[in-house]
């Protein structure tokens, strides 16, 4: 499956990552010696064979559905650009 | 001091012959010494250590000290540690302060052993060279020439110069083995959930697996008593109850069953490689083990498959890196996708964007079902292929690496470096645990044996490994510049 560079800029949207003209051609280069390494798998049949999503075939355990979290805001945003009376600040978005 | 094991070092701070504040101090000087040449580490934590360490000595004189009470180790750069950088070797997190720890760091502490500070690694756990780390290149203590291998490479580092006793690496694809391999260490990879990952940045979750990278198997087996167990906030960690891996260290190995899978002897497998661990698969046989020949069929579609799964895991997982609540945010964005897209673009380096961009390729309509679920698919057939040659031996051996450690800027094409890992990226799509011990060398540049068992064969593992070190000396072989830097 040749890889183009409408596929490159789809997923960059996709991924909201930022390329420029320069950097999309070499990623069209990289990703579709990537893909041709990665087309192996088609020539192996699976017909029959069930995807495997996790190596121990686990599911998701449960619990009961108690409040375990403490609050820890102010912890967290330690860390964080730009907040302001415990919320997140971003650009406007809603003019 | 640098040179002995933790198992040694333990037994000294035991008698009392030495201090955890004498031990810590002692590795300090050598980090600051010689970590310039190798940038081994992103982050020392002098300071810290030396009051764990005077704790350690309290607690002991206070008769509270556990077996690894006083020890020093580091952390590769993956795991949250409160109040301490946590940069996961990318520009994205460099001004990252874990608010919490990982669990492996607060079983570390419980267990009383110092943290030095936080080792190098390629960006977000994504090589196998460390060449992709935001923070430079580490270099190979037995050529400084080479590379220390990746994605744990400044913990194989660390340890194999004598800067740390011990290091936590984690293993996607191979990042703890193959470095062990190419620094002349043990390094063990547990079974998938063995280990709980909470607090662990993500790279790939069904493949992401931490594990102990020391100078020994039987200080691999003291690390991972510590760190293995369910944790309830790993829901991937599995409950199930933990040995102690000391106690079948020495059992012995007559009547082991080594499978050699011929998939891992073939095509573009160094020759000098192939000798040391035919060399060493004779040491076992001395010792009272019947090898055999295994297959393995679906060997090479692994790496095709894997890079199917890690990068579709990855960009979901690295999707929570928005500039919003955490890690680089650009300067004066113009909206909020500007915020988002230009944040990414200058955080993350390009082996970190290529596998974002294949991931969300991959994962996206039109594609999803020839990809992900074709690699999904395939990744059962890889799994089978080990439980099958398990139900007639008892473990598989090979090389951890189809070279020795190449030299630093060898490796420019992204394809190229992924191939590298052809004998250890199906251990983490089947589950397995694996262990990569030294078996000699290759012009000077350490060779690595793999060793693979079924899910949750750890103990079997240490115990295999430790009797080969019980009858070989590779293991106890240093650098010289470990002791040009003492």
């Amino acid at each position: 499956m040749a890889l183009e560079e409408s596929h490159v800029r789809r997923a960059a949207h996709l991924a909201r990552l930022a390329v420029s003209d320069d950097q999309a051609s070499g990623f069209v280069d990289d990703l579709s010696r990537i893909l041709d390494m990665v087309d192996q798998l088609q020539s192996l049949d699976t017909d029959g064979i069930a995807p495997l999503a996790h190596p121990l075939d686990a599911t998701q355990r449960l619990r009961a559905d108690e409040v375990t979290e403490t609050n820890q805001r102010d912890a967290f945003q330690r860390c964080a650009p730009a907040v302001e009376n415990g919320l997140y600040l971003v650009p406007r978005v809603v003019e | 001091m640098h040179d002995k094991t933790v198992t040694q070092l333990a037994a000294a701070l035991k008698s009392g012959e030495l201090s955890s504040r004498e031990l810590t101090s002692h590795f300090l000087q050598r980090i600051e010494q010689a970590d310039g040449t190798l940038n081994s580490f992103i982050t020392v934590t002098a300071e810290q250590a030396l009051d764990q360490a005077e704790a350690a000595d309290n607690a002991r004189a206070a008769g509270k000290a556990g077996k690894l009470t006083g020890i020093p180790f580091a952390l590769k750069d993956i795991f949250c540690t409160q109040g301490v950088k946590t940069s996961c070797g990318s520009k994205m997190l460099d001004n990252f302060i874990a608010p919490y720890n990982a669990t492996v760091v607060e079983k570390l502490n419980a267990a009383g052993t110092i943290s030095l500070g936080k080792t190098n690694m390629d960006e977000f756990a994504m090589g196998s060279s460390n060449e992709n780390s935001y923070f430079g290149a580490v270099k190979n203590p037995w050529d400084l020439t080479a590379v220390p291998g990746g994605s744990s490479g400044g913990s194989a580092a660390a340890v194999a110069a004598g800067l740390v006793p011990a290091a936590m690496g984690t293993d996607t694809g191979g990042s703890i083995r193959q470095p062990a391999a190419f620094c002349g260490i043990t390094g063990l990879k547990p079974t998938y959930g063995r280990v709980s990952r909470y607090g662990i940045i993500a790279y790939a979750s069904s493949l992401d697996q931490a594990g102990p990278m020391a100078k020994s198997a039987e200080d691999c087996a003291h690390l991972l008593n510590v760190i293995a167990g369910h944790d309830v906030r790993d829901s991937t960690s599995v409950a199930r109850g933990v040995p102690d891996y000391t106690e079948t260290l020495n059992a012995p190995l007559s009547g082991l069953k080594i499978g050699l899978p011929k998939e891992y002897f073939g095509d573009g497998l160094d020759a000098d490689v192939e000798k040391a661990v035919r060399e060493a698969v004779k040491v076992y046989e001395s010792l009272g083990a019947t090898v055999r020949e295994v297959s393995l069929p679906h060997t090479h579609y692994a790496i095709p498959a894997y890079y199917v799964i890690a990068p579709a895991e990855a960009s979901s997982n690295l999707s929570r890196y928005d500039g919003v609540r955490f890690g680089h945010r650009c300067d004066a964005p113009a909206d909020l996708i500007d915020l988002y897209t230009r944040s990414r673009a200058e955080g993350f380096g390009d082996e970190v964007k290529r596998r974002i961009l294949i991931g969300t390729h991959t994962l996206s309509e039109g594609f999803f079902d020839a990809y992900y679920t074709k690699a999904q698919k395939v990744r059962r057939l890889i799994r089978q292929d080990f439980l099958d040659a398990f139900e007639d031996v008892d473990v598989l051996m090979g090389p951890a690496s189809p070279t020795p450690a190449f030299d630093l800027g060898a490796k420019k094409d992204p394809v190229s470096m992924y191939l590298q890992d052809i004998y250890t990226i199906a251990v983490n799509l089947a589950g397995i645990p694996g262990i990569s011990v030294p078996a000699g060398f290759s012009n000077g540049r350490p060779v690595g044996l793999q060793i693979l068992g079924t899910h949750f064969a750890e103990a079997q593992l240490l115990n295999v490994a430790h009797q080969f070190q019980q009858a070989t000396d590779w293991h106890l072989q240093r650098p010289a510049f470990a002791e040009e830097n003492a």
